[in-house]
């Protein structure tokens, strides 16, 4: 059992981190529960190697703890911890068979080569990889060394949390469905807690039940894919998922709402209220391009804008609309009537988002209220 | 598509063609040339086939020679491989430190031949060298200019002294090469120090050693100048390698066809040992 609790952690790889652009990892505090398939998504440069190879150990927190099930192992180094990790290139060793790799975590744990001998077999045949067990593992393809390299986590029966960081990096694209169906079906069988580092939306959402997304040295929402599409908890989250992503408009405050060049947003009244609660002058609005509504012709709370573009994605088109200088992004079906030089738009409420300080501000009225640790 | 015939493509080869013939067939050819004759003076010779090969590879000269040359080369071997291994682990991987460390490995090299034996004669004397004074100093009787087994002993040291940094530095960047990845998976794999050096270090440096390995059994194998200032050959015969001993034939005593005969079986002797040993490698990689 692992249940890896982050308490209060974080991380500068400066001696002496003054200014929060020091830190790697900004002060945080995250669990991730047993069993669970998570990914930790972000850009590059966000911070997700580092807070992985914190959690396996290869890095020891400069603040914080690092507890398993409660217990902290900040200096435990990796080699006591129940944990594994695959790296982003596949680390084989070259010299040995498949079947060696496979055995080298069990050898240097001293098992009884019988066992040794039965649960290779038992993992070679999960991954596919008992044709191959007589190879040297030099002459492998890329993605059968990335399956080595994750036999070698999974062949440890004391494993119980395996580290992933970004495995898929060098394996072609159709072989990618593969590996990651075979990743959710081992996660499956094997219930072990599994943390999958990716910089790729599509990788992160077929994989994991939930969804961390990192942003600048902190988890800045983590949630299910659809509550990361729906409900983005930060401006970045609303830009980074999606395809487009979220259109975020600055904004400034105004009687009844918001505005931005001329046009007015109006907001209701809860929202209004929470608004007048803060100081910030830091506005946006976000609404994501799937959900503007194009109207065939002027309504009264529709804005007229200009037509800019128009890219055809095949399955749907992109209209890319200027509206009050700002440039937008809407999502409509392949078959949908494209308008011509004008376009009239409105935001549905419910979809239409605020921002302050780059978090979303909403009224709670929402019954699923996430907990964000 | 039909092919023209035209032989002036021929003169595109010559200037390759004059080349290696100046460099490389010319001179040989005049050693074949002259192993196969018995030569009295400018005018006079005698061709005698391959008796001088006949006669060479029964010289006990040369044979002993060879022994001590091959005992020698596998020596140096022996002890400059692991120890240049052992050094290239221990030098820091990066900082000021390292650099340091790697300007004090290479001086050795940077040192000319005739020096180090120069160095090493005056180190090791018993009456004024620091090296040879103190080991005597100690209650060990030593001295290289009188015994043979000192003698082999201290030109061994001074090849170790002045080639362990090419085979240090060799390795140190094989294993700088070495992405950090690996290290860390086989802490994840609980690996003991010894099974990351074998399963891990070794193999990755194979590539570097087999020229290191090349480089150092040529180099000892054709090893001329720091013995001959050390000791010049002795006492008596016991350090005179092959080509100390061809020297003395060629120059000393202008036997020039038994002197050409035995420079070319030397040189198919190297040539025959590094063959074998890059086929053998090669083998080995393409087995599995």
């Amino acid at each position: 059992m692992a249940e890896i609790h982050l308490k209060s952690l974080a991380h500068s790889y400066s001696s002496d981190p003054k200014n929060p652009g020091d830190y790697a990892i900004r002060e945080m505090n995250h669990v991730w529960a047993h069993g669970g398939a998570y990914a930790l998504l972000g850009p590059s440069g966000c911070g997700k190697s580092t807070m992985l190879n914190i959690m396996s150990g290869l890095l020891s927190p400069s603040e914080g703890q690092v507890l398993f099930d409660g217990v902290e192992v900040n200096n435990v180094p990796p080699e006591e911890r129940n944990i594994a990790q695959v790296f982003q290139f596949p680390v084989i060793y070259d010299s040995m068979t498949v079947f060696d790799n496979l055995a080298f975590p069990l050898r240097n744990m001293k098992t009884p080569e019988i066992q040794v001998q039965s649960r290779v077999q038992e993992i070679a045949e999960v991954l596919e990889l008992t044709s191959l067990l007589k190879r040297r593992a030099s002459n492998l393809t890329a993605d059968e060394k990335q399956k080595v390299s994750m036999g070698r986590g999974l062949v440890r029966s004391d494993v119980s949390a395996i580290l992933f960081d970004e495995p898929l990096t060098v394996i072609d694209p159709q072989l990618k469905w593969k590996l990651r169906r075979k990743l959710k079906e081992i996660h499956q069988q094997f219930n072990i807690t599994m943390v999958y580092v990716t910089h790729d939306q599509l990788e992160a959402s077929t994989f994991a039940e939930k969804i961390a997304v990192m942003y600048g040295g902190q988890i800045v929402q983590f949630g299910s894919p659809r509550e990361l599409f729906e409900r983005p908890n930060h401006a970045f989250v609303g830009y980074f998922i999606g395809s487009p992503g979220m259109n975020l408009i600055e904004v400034q405050r105004c009687e009844g709402g918001v505005s931005f060049g001329k046009s007015v947003v109006h907001l209701e009244p809860p929202l209004l209220s929470l608004l007048d609660n803060m100081t910030s002058n830091n506005l946006k609005v976000g609404i994501r391009p799937e959900f503007i509504h194009v109207w065939d012709e002027p309504t009264d709370d529709a804005y007229c804008c200009d037509l800019i573009g128009v890219e055809d994605l095949g399955t749907y088109k992109i209209l890319r609309l200027k509206l009050e200088g700002c440039e937008l992004k809407v999502r409509i079906d392949e078959d949908s009537q494209v308008p011509v030089g004008k376009a009239y738009i409105s935001f549905p409420e419910q979809w239409l988002k605020l921002y302050v300080d780059e978090y979303l501000v909403e009224a709670a009225v929402e019954s699923e209220v996430l907990t964000h640790e | 598509m039909n092919k023209v015939p035209n032989n002036k493509a021929w003169f595109l080869v010559l200037p390759v063609f004059l080349l290696v013939a100046f460099s490389a067939i010319i001179p040989i050819m005049t050693v074949v040339n002259y192993s196969v004759q018995d030569i009295f003076d400018q005018n006079t010779s005698y061709f005698v086939g391959a008796e001088w090969y006949r006669e060479m590879l029964r010289s006990p000269r040369l044979l002993d020679s060879l022994m001590r040359q091959f005992t020698y080369s596998f020596s140096v071997l022996v002890i400059e491989v692991p120890l240049g291994i052992a050094v290239a682990l221990m030098m820091p991987a990066k900082g000021r430190m390292a650099s340091l460390c790697l300007i004090l490995v290479a001086i050795p090299l940077l040192i000319p031949w005739n020096v180090v034996g120069t160095i090493w004669q005056t180190f090791s004397r018993a009456d004024i060298g620091l090296f040879g004074w103190l080991v005597n100093s100690v209650g060990i009787d030593y001295n290289y200019a009188s015994n043979p087994g000192d003698a082999w002993f201290t030109v061994l040291l001074m090849d170790v002294w002045h080639w362990t940094s090419l085979i240090a530095l060799l390795c140190y960047s094989g294993l700088r090469a070495i992405p950090e990845a690996f290290y860390q998976a086989a802490r994840i794999d609980r690996a003991s120090k010894w099974a990351v050096f074998r399963y891990i270090q070794l193999p990755r440096l194979k590539n570097v050693l087999v020229i290191g390995v090349l480089l150092r059994f040529m180099d000892s194998f054709m090893i001329y100048t720091e013995p001959f200032v050390l000791t010049g050959g002795g006492p008596g015969n016991s350090t005179t390698f092959l080509s100390q001993a061809l020297t003395k034939m060629a120059i000393g005593q202008f036997d020039l066809g038994p002197a050409a005969a035995f420079s070319l079986i030397y040189y198919l002797i190297v040539l025959l040992v590094c063959y074998l040993f890059f086929t053998i490698i090669n083998q080995q990689d393409n087995a599995k």
